[in-house]
């Protein structure tokens, strides 16, 4: 699908809590197809601190109502900035961007794992998940009580299980502390959050021959290949993010 | 309609926008946004003999009004180019300009002497300012002596047109300008990044894998600009400006101060179209002025009034 840079319109900024915030952008024409994994690139407001593009995952999109989401955590100041952004705001994207995650094999078990705002891309997954006839369980870490941000809509897709780091909601622990992941009744974990969970959890998943795909975050010049800023070292050598990923299989990464 | 186009010796550019190495990939990462054609040229990403991993990560870090990248001329080498890359190349009607590294001057010779043999690269550009390898790059272009030594050596192999890419991080650019007019390039590009540093504070660490690397962006205009000034004063051979160029004025200011041509860079991560954009804006520019030939702006600030 041909990328696209455009100034979209807001159509609501809603914030979940003090850290989270959902931008709603309205497509000017048809917005084109995009695929779970997929990301966009903001300009924020080409303000000296905030000169580069920021990139962010696709949350969730409505082709009937022309739209998608982006779930955003507030940690500097590009963030910052977008979370005082108000509905009919403009703001510039580039978009879709890199490759997405690809489906489970025929009758295979996924189960999602996801942990702060690595949870964004997999709302999106889920529901392509769901429509392609998969049942997915839910994974999510935080790290306590309040940090905990709305899932409703995840539970519409699968069964939601939480942990936070001080136990105040759901299991006490990490994410790979959970005992639903020894269970070994998943095929195939998709995972995106922070890189030392990305990494447990790969861990995990090498060590139990599972099957496991990561999105990964890492910091981007571009977005488009250009600038070779994003690599990541795999068995086929440095391979760009924002290009052959976001999304990587973790038996590729020499982690 | 306006005149926009330059020549290095017979080498004609269509107009006077160019990308710059490293910045703009092989072009077709761009394919989606503009229609590469329109371009007076692009410069390939920075190639080598054999591939490169470069720097590991992370590469970058993102700082006042620009950046600093240790990428270290990542490329899968000149094999692969010729093979893989140079026929896609081939298709755009503009001028293709691969930029050449080494670490030793054999390695900028073979390169050189590789590119003689590829009909569709009309020129190549020396890059003598890498800062982010060990071996070659600025070693070369921040040392009067090896610079003049790669150059004279390239030269006499290139059949091609010779652009040389200087380093902004000597004392004396006007110096680096004589001595490859001298040894014979046909033209001179500059700046190359500024070396710097960054330091995350929440790690404590450098923020670059690499420690130093070359800054970018609208933080290093005046500087790039000034030093095109200077060699452009300095120098009978067309100079390309580059450095920090984000829009049509930032262009026309490089213009003005004696650059026949300009380059580009970081401004194309951020909106991929800016160059097509430059190219509009300096010909409505030219037109409201009331020029009907670039020519006449190219250094219109030395001019007595
Ligand atoms: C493909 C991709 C998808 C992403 N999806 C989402 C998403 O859906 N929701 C979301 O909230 N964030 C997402 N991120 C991370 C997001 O891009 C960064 O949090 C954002 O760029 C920070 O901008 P800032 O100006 O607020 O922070 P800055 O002021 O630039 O930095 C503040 C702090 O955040 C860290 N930081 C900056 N960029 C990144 C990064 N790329 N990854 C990790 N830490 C970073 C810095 O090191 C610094 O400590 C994604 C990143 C990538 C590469
Ligand atoms: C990510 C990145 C990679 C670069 N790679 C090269 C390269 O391979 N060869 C080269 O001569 N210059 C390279 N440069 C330098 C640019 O071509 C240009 O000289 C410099 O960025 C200044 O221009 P700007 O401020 O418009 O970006 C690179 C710059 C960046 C930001
Ligand atoms: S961010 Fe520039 S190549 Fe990936």
């Amino acid at each position: 699908m041909a990328k696209r840079i455009e100034s979209l319109q807001i159509i609501e900024n809603k914030h979940l809590n003090n850290d989270f915030f959902i931008i709603e952008l309205k497509g000017n024409g048809q917005i084109p197809e995009m695929k779970p994994g997929q990301f966009v690139q903001v300009k924020v407001d080409g303000s000296p601190g905030t000169f580069l593009r920021r990139p962010f995952s696709i949350h969730d999109v409505n082709y009937d109502r022309n739209t998608y989401k982006l779930l955003v955590q507030i940690v500097g100041k590009g963030t910052e900035t977008l979370s005082k952004l108000k509905k009919g705001d403009s703001l510039n994207t580039i978009y879709p961007l890199g490759n997405s995650f690809s489906l489970p094999g025929k009758g295979q078990r996924p189960l999602l794992v996801g942990g702060g705002c690595g949870i964004a891309p997999l709302l999106f997954l889920g529901k392509y998940l769901k429509k392609n006839g998969y049942d997915p369980d839910i994974l999510l870490g935080f790290r306590s009580r309040d940090r905990i941000i709305e899932y409703n809509e995840y539970i519409e897709l699968g069964e939601v299980f939480l942990t936070t780091e001080d136990g105040s909601r759901g299991e006490k622990g990490l994410v790979t502390e959970h005992p639903l992941l020894s269970s070994s009744r998943y095929d195939m974990i998709y995972c995106c959050g922070p890189d030392p969970m990305m990494k447990a959890v790969a861990k995990f998943s090498i060590e139990h021959k599972i099957n496991c795909e990561v999105s990964l975050e890492n910091l981007m010049g571009c977005g488009i290949g250009a600038c070779l800023c994003c690599i990541v070292e795999t068995v086929k050598g440095n391979l760009c993010t924002c290009t052959d990923g976001p999304v990587f299989n973790t038996n590729d990464l020499k982690w | 309609m306006v005149k926009l186009d330059f020549n290095i010796g017979d080498l004609n550019f269509k107009n006077p926008v160019l990308t710059a190495s490293g910045t703009f990939g092989y072009g077709s990462e761009f394919d989606d946004f503009l229609d590469v054609s329109r371009l007076g040229g692009i410069i390939v990403k920075g190639t080598t003999l054999e591939p490169r991993e470069g720097n590991a990560y992370p590469r970058m870090a993102e700082t006042p009004s620009g950046m600093l990248n240790s990428v270290g001329l990542q490329n899968k080498g000149i094999d692969y180019f010729e093979r893989n890359i140079y026929p896609k190349l081939s298709q755009y009607k503009t001028n293709v300009i691969v930029n050449i590294n080494g670490s030793s001057i054999d390695d900028y010779v073979a390169l050189a002497e590789r590119i003689n043999d590829l009909d569709h690269i009309p020129a190549i550009e020396l890059n003598i300012s890498c800062p982010n390898v060990k071996m070659g790059g600025m070693v070369f272009g921040t040392n009067p002596a090896s610079t003049r030594e790669v150059t004279k050596a390239v030269r006499a192999v290139c059949l091609k047109k010779l652009i040389v890419k200087l380093s902004p991080n000597v004392t004396n650019i006007v110096e680096f300008a004589n001595i490859v007019q001298e040894e014979g390039a046909d033209a001179i590009s500059l700046i190359n990044t500024l070396l710097g540093i960054a330091v995350d504070i929440h790690k404590m660490k450098p923020s670059l894998s690499t420690v130093t690397g070359g800054l970018s962006g609208p933080a290093i205009k005046p500087v790039a600009l000034r030093m095109v000034w200077q060699v452009a004063r300095a120098v009978k051979i067309p100079v390309i400006g580059i450095g920090g160029i984000m829009n049509a004025e930032d262009a026309i200011e490089f213009l003005l101060a004696g650059a026949s041509a300009i380059q580009v860079g970081t401004a194309s991560f951020i909106d991929p179209q800016t160059s097509v954009k430059i190219l509009e804006g300096i010909e409505s520019y030219l037109v409201n002025k009331g020029f009907n030939d670039i020519e006449d702006i190219i250094g219109f600030i030395n001019k007595p009034c």
